[in-house]
């Protein structure tokens, strides 16, 4: 499994266990995951959409395009959908490597593009209502340098 | 026939997760115009085109992009994964 667009929770210690084990001759591995934040105590949850008959191909496109620019020898993607509540893991990347700069760097161009390319969409939802999240124009920016 | 599916904030003004449309647009910005003036709610829906995206049968396009051939039109605000 390189990508999965799921709805339950997943344990990112026996993902990350599992990958390494399915790469061979790596010298590194670089592990980010997201959680949902509450910055003031006041977010309920988090309400993820996507679009379904798109979103795994446009993540596999994403990790492919990692897999060509770096020297990689492996990738793996976990994205959740649905309601979140606060502190839950929403993704997760893994970048497998012979050495660590080529883990780092594909980690963090994977993350730059799963934030503006992948057809997910963040609403937050409090006691006093709910707001789709806006995306950033730094987060536009983060990809110029790629 | 395109089948137009809407996402996030712009599927709430539009009241529509997808509807079909009998079109001669040629490009997503002319469907874009025969879509507002399909109802007030798509009007509004569609009064910020700095903040639409469009895909074209699953991958991301952008408003002069041709429509010949194509079955799915999704549009949507700036993604925002992660």
């Amino acid at each position: 499994m390189t990508v999965s667009i799921q709805s339950p929770p997943f344990d990112m210690g026996a993902e990350v266990r599992r990958f390494a084990e399915s790469v061979s001759g790596a010298g590194a591995i670089v592990t980010f995951s997201g959680l949902v934040r509450d910055d003031d105590g006041k977010l309920t949850a988090m309400e993820i959409e996507h679009y379904p008959a798109m979103t795994e191909s446009a993540v596999e496109a994403i990790r492919m395009e990692a897999m060509e620019r770096w020297s990689l020898l492996g990738a793996v993607i976990i994205h959740r959908y649905g309601r979140l509540e606060p502190g839950e893991q929403i993704m997760m990347v893994a970048t497998a490597a012979r050495h660590r700069a080529d883990a780092f760097m594909a980690a963090e161009f994977l993350m730059d593009y799963l934030k503006s390319r992948a057809p997910f969409w963040k609403k937050e939802i409090g006691p006093g209502g709910e707001k789709w999240v806006s995306a950033r124009d730094e987060d536009e920016n983060a990809l110029a340098r790629w | 026939m395109i089948e137009v599916l809407y996402f996030a904030w712009l599927r709430e003004r539009v009241g529509e997760h997808s509807e079909m449309i009998e079109t001669g647009a040629d490009t997503v910005a002319e469907l874009v115009e025969e879509l507002r003036r399909r109802s007030e709610a798509h009007a509004l829906a569609f009064s910020d085109m700095t903040s639409v995206r469009v895909a074209i049968d699953q991958d991301l396009a952008d408003m002069n992009a041709s429509l010949a051939g194509a079955r799915e039109v999704a549009f949507f605000p700036p993604m925002t994964g992660g």
